[in-house]
């Protein structure tokens, strides 16, 4: 205990001292609450029990006073204002971008093989993004059967999600709909990614989809994703085929396997469904409601 | 794990072999099988010139694109004295603009090298002259402090011998320069972590690990999923994209230190990794640590103590037997390590430990105390302080936004933690507790007021700030008046733990020693804690204070300390 008997001889002289120089330093008399403690507890390890706690407080006058940067007044402010725009770059102001194929897959299927990719491209910072969207699906034969094209601003709402909005539009067989766009996207509770737009056409009709997928990680590369799509509509669309109320949904099963995060072949699972007068509509023009395929595809991103 | 095959490449080749081969792109002093900093060639004196310019680096027997100091990585060691005067000029051979910043150093503000803060930079082609006197003595080191330079190897060590007697006696010493060297460019890393904030993670929990019952059970990770927090999230990038250096040289280049048994060994440990933290042992040999961040303090001895990027530690070893001892340097996340050998001649290995299990993220790196359970979340404790996790009343300073993910509801003073998957590990640890300043703390005044600041972040959006705010022309000083006395309170909300640099000072870290706390240039704040240290705002100027993890900074975890007045100008 040396040490401890040397700092409880020498503390109280070389306190005193320092509080007296400050005090004689310093023009605000604010901190003049400073006693120049006690005697410190010889076994120290107790702070708080020695120096008084000091409470949170505005700088002083003096902190604020004289040039805003200081090293103009070397340099020059014309160099340093040059400096100073990379230095706030090189600080969080970068923009990224992303593109990502979430699914990019070949369906074959006895009645003539098909195609299916959803996919988007994003740029921009921490809060404000630009993003393009697309997806859609046909027959090696038959060409497209639906595709469609959005363009999104994005704009972080909070610690998970994004507020978008923008416009789609809708290029295959049947009428070319444009529409306008809102909606969320975002990270849940469960690490569930979950997306909910809202679209109304030029037509006037209204319509929505939720997405949702996770990733169950079975192996640190092997993953398998669940993944559901679900449309609604608010009113009937006869030329689109589209019914009123939950009108058709997608609900996949992929396995993929990581050879690198960005690099992921899979094969899965997709059941395709429409409901209640989407279903009927269907019928009517000779296709089924429901339709269960294999799926081989790749997950990729750059 | 390339580590393992490194024995075997080293019997084909032989140590001093792999050293020769490596000798263009090595300082003297980084070279392996050295006998010891003294006797190798160094840059000292009072003009000294250093040249930044392209190089390709090999590691492990592979090339990579790097940046380096006088053509080698790391840079020239400068060897300095307490007392002298240095002139350094900086060449600028690069097509950007470059900067040297000397870490630790107390310099006057114009040459702490900070381009856009402290001077405008180093532009292509041109030679910069810094000019200051040595005011100190200890272990430091100096990096670029321009665009990513540094963690594309731009850093170097320096060592300053006190003007008077050196309190730490030692027979031979060793400067051990610890980081981290990726093939990928540092801009693409951090775009990665923009894209995907777990990309480099090759360690997460697994469905295939809970049927084994590895790491959490069911309820645990439940509970985690509905915190969208992710325990395993301990470091950013790992070794699937770094290979860790000692010296510039891979795991398997196996960089060797000379000693005689019984000799008191003075390791000089800098991590100067941009993003690791290491874990560093040498099985077999107590580590008795003398110096944090060149000051000195009472030694204390452990046997694994954890480094943070920028810190430093002098350690003396005194191996006694006539064998050799593998000095390990095991990242955070124990993904990978870096490797090296002391031995009393060269072409010596010994046994290398396995990577231990990647440890897993608690309630406590949440900011949830001491909290045996997740009942309590999102109750609210007696006294209105809400057990939330991201309560804005629980820290009023703090501007809440997408880049606020948590705010630590019960941050504890965690100085006495050893540092992540450090605790119970069953031998002795290093802590800032543990450190007690050798000499006494030269400013007793008690601090006059407080400062809180909260280190912010969204790691699902790879997102980090000082109070919720990244850099920018808006964000406001940290304002301190010329020679006042204040206790700085940093407070982690984040299950990150983040090296805190204050450029210019060195700052006392409250540990309860009073009069003796350890002096600091860089301190750690661990994930969910919080920590206080005292200043004495001693030198005018304007300042950087940043966390160095160097994506962190570049994310915008940056912010300017100024001290006024300034010379010459009335209080």
């Amino acid at each position: 205990m040396r040490l401890a008997t040397a700092l409880a001889l020498c503390l109280p002289l070389s306190l005193s001292a320092g509080l007296a120089t400050a005090q004689e330093a310093d023009p605000h008399a604010g901190h003049a609450g400073h006693e120049a403690p006690a005697a410190p507890d010889p076994h120290a390890g107790h702070e708080g029990h020695v120096m008084p706690e000091p409470a949170p407080e505005a700088p002083p006058a003096a902190a604020d006073s004289g040039p805003e940067h200081a090293a103009d007044r070397v340099y020059g402010q014309a160099a340093m204002d040059a400096a100073r725009e990379t230095l706030f770059g090189e600080h969080g102001h970068a923009r990224y971008s992303m593109l990502l194929l979430e699914t990019a897959e070949y369906r074959p299927r006895p009645g003539g093989d098909g195609y299916g990719w959803e996919g988007q491209f994003w740029y921009g910072g921490d809060i404000d993004r630009l993003v393009l969207k697309s997806q859609g699906e046909g027959s090696f034969h038959g060409g497209l059967d639906q595709a469609e094209a959005q363009a999104l601003y994005s704009r972080a709402i909070g610690p998970y999600f994004n507020l978008q909005a923008g416009v789609r539009q809708d290029f295959a067989r049947g009428p070319d709909r444009t529409y306008a766009v809102v909606g969320v996207e975002g990270l849940a509770p469960y690490w569930f990614e979950v997306n909910a737009h809202a679209f109304v056409s030029d037509k006037g009709d209204v319509t929505a989809r939720l997405e949702g997928s996770y990733d169950l990680r079975v192996t640190q590369r092997l993953i398998l994703e669940p993944r559901a799509e679900l449309n609604l509509a608010a009113q009937d669309v006869r030329e689109l085929g589209v019914g009123s109320g939950l009108s058709s949904g997608e609900f996949g099963l992929r396995l993929r396997y990581a050879f690198r995060p960005e690099f992921a072949p899979y094969v899965g699972l997709l059941h395709e469904a429409r409901f209640g007068r989407t279903a009927d509509f269907a019928r009517a023009a000779g296709a089924g409601a429901h339709d269960t395929r294999v799926v081989v595809g790749l997950r990729a991103w750059f | 794990m390339t580590h393992v095959h490194r024995r075997g490449l080293l019997r084909g080749f032989g140590a001093l072999g792999g050293a020769a081969v490596l000798s263009g792109l090595l300082p003297g002093w980084a070279q392996s099988a050295t006998p010891g900093l003294s006797t190798l060639p160094i840059l000292s004196g009072e003009d000294i010139a250093l040249r930044i310019g392209h190089a390709q680096m090999r590691v492990d027997g592979r090339d990579g694109h790097a940046v380096a100091i006088n053509g080698t990585i790391p840079g020239p060691l400068l060897r300095l004295k307490e007392g002298q005067h240095v002139r350094i000029a900086v060449s600028n051979t690069l097509d950007e603009d470059t900067s040297l910043h000397w870490h630790g150093l107390l310099t006057p503000d114009v040459m702490d090298g900070v381009p856009g803060l402290s001077f405008p930079g180093i532009k292509p082609g041109e030679t910069f002259v810094y000019d200051f006197p040595i005011r100190q003595a200890g272990t430091y080191w100096y990096h670029s402090h321009s665009g990513v330079q540094e963690m594309m190897g731009v850093y170097a060590p320096i060592v300053i011998d006190p003007a008077g007697a050196d309190p730490v006696g030692y027979d031979r010493e060793h400067v051990v320069v610890l980081s981290d060297f990726s093939r990928t460019h540092p801009h693409k890393l951090l775009t990665r972590l923009k894209q995907q904030p777990g990309y480099f993670n090759m360690q997460k929990q697994t469905f295939a690990g809970l049927l084994a019952g590895r790491d959490q059970a069911l309820k645990e990770r439940l509970a985690w999923g509905a915190m969208r927090m992710d325990p395993t999230d301990i470091a950013d990038v790992t070794a699937s994209a770094y290979t860790y250096l000692v010296n510039g040289h891979g795991p398997q280049d196996n960089w060797t230190a000379l000693f005689q048994p019984g000799e008191r060994v003075r390791l000089r440990f800098v991590n100067a990794a941009g993003m690791t933290f290491f874990n560093v042992r040498i099985p077999g040999l107590a580590l008795s640590v003398v110096q944090a961040d060149g000051q000195n303090v009472i030694p204390v001895e452990v046997d694994e103590f954890q480094i943070a990027p920028a810190e430093t530690y002098d350690v003396i070893v005194t191996p006694t037997e006539d064998r050799a001892y593998t000095l390990v340097a095991e990242s955070i996340d124990r993904s990978g390590m870096g490797m090296a050998t002391l031995a009393p001649r060269p072409g010596m290995t010994a046994e290398v430990p396995p990577l231990r299990r990647r440890p897993l993220l608690t309630m406590k790196d949440m900011g949830m105390g001491g909290m045996a359970g997740m009942e309590h979340a999102g109750h609210d404790m007696p006294g209105g302080h809400s057990m939330a996790m991201r309560d804005p009343k629980n820290a009023p300073g703090v501007k809440m936004g997408p880049g606020v993910q948590m705010i630590a509801p019960m941050p504890q003073d965690r100085t006495g933690d050893p540092g992540v998957g450090l605790d119970g590990i069953g031998h002795r640890t290093l802590s800032y507790k543990a450190l007690v300043a050798l000499d006494p703390n030269p400013d007793s005044r008690p601090p006059s007021r407080e400062v809180e600041i909260h280190l912010t972040g969204n790691m699902e959006r790879f997102m980090w700030s000082f109070d919720g705010e990244i850099f920018g022309p808006n964000k406001k000083p940290i304002a301190f008046e010329r020679n006042e006395r204040v206790r700085v309170t940093l407070v982690n909300d984040s299950m990150m733990p983040h090296p805190i640099h204050l450029h210019g000072h060195f700052f006392e870290v409250v540990t309860g020693a009073v009069g003796r706390h350890p002096r600091k240039h860089t301190v750690v704040v661990q994930p969910g804690g919080k920590m206080s240290f005292d200043l004495t705002a001693d030198a005018p100027g304007d300042w950087a204070f940043h966390c160095h993890m160097l994506l962190h900074m570049h994310a915008g975890m940056f912010a300017v300390v100024k001290v006024r007045p300034l010379d010459g100008e009335a209080a």
